[in-house]
């Protein structure tokens, strides 16, 4: 997936990789993509649902090499 | 209007304390607004790590210096082993990149995290203001706590 930025969330535990996504999405624009690089498991759950809470799209999980999983998220327009 | 959290800290023990932290940036990260009210024991983590004891009288003189404060010297709630444990736990952490309590604390305050200070308990423990670190944003009371807690949606006492 092409994505406008990249996050590396690597080795990073809860909650810093969703405090990155934060500062890093409200930097961006609307309708652009951020690729979060991470290899805690937790964030399958946890990007979707922090999406899901700040309105904010999760474009989809992909799997990485090793561990690493690459996360998508478009910053959706604010109400 | 955001949605909001309150969290109660009582306890002022490393790890119960790193999970309100963690609940409180976790939050703020998701567009909520958090307040955390610290009471009791939970005034030890908004004691400024260095300084003299301001006290006044000797009980509190006492019980500040046995209870001396400060997010570098929380305890933790088991396997504490007269520090040694809490040693290893930190040790742990830095290992894992996990943040230190000073770090969380600096973080939750940079995201707007509001820190309110129980004026009870400091009164009655002998805590003044300039003990306490300057992220502080308020000193209240219960009926403040409560006037946050009854529009959050989230209440949790740790």
């Amino acid at each position: 997936m092409k994505a406008d930025a990249t996050l590396d969330c690597i080795g990073l535990y809860c909650p810093m990789p969703i405090a990155h996504t934060a500062k890093k999405i409200n930097e961006m624009e609307e309708g652009q993509v951020l690729e979060v690089l991470a290899d805690d498991e937790g964030i399958k759950d946890d990007m979707p649902a922090w999406c899901k809470m700040t309105g904010n799209e999760c474009l989809g999980i992909e799997q990485g090499e090793g561990r690493e999983l690459k996360v998508y998220v478009r910053k959706s327009k604010k109400e | 209007m955001p949605e909001k959290v309150t969290l109660v800290v009582f306890s002022g023990e490393l790890d119960k304390v790193l999970a309100a932290f963690n609940i409180a940036v976790g939050a703020a990260s998701s567009g909520m607004e958090v307040s955390m009210f610290f009471t009791f024991w939970g005034l030890n983590i908004i004691k400024k790590n260095e300084g003299p004891i301001r006290s006044r009288g000797i009980m509190k003189k006492m019980l500040n210096f046995m209870n001396r404060g400060g997010a570098k010297r929380l305890p933790l709630s088991k396997f504490n082993m007269f520090g040694l444990g809490k040693w290893m736990m930190v040790k742990l952490m830095k290992d894992a990149k996990t943040p230190s309590l000073g770090e969380m604390i600096e973080l939750a305050a940079g995201m707007g995290v509001k820190f309110m200070a129980c004026t009870t308990s400091m009164g009655m423990m002998g805590v003044s203001k300039e003990a306490l670190i300057p992220q502080v944003n308020s000193y209240c009371g219960v009926a403040t706590y409560l006037s946050e807690a009854r529009d959050s949606k989230i209440n949790l006492f740790i």
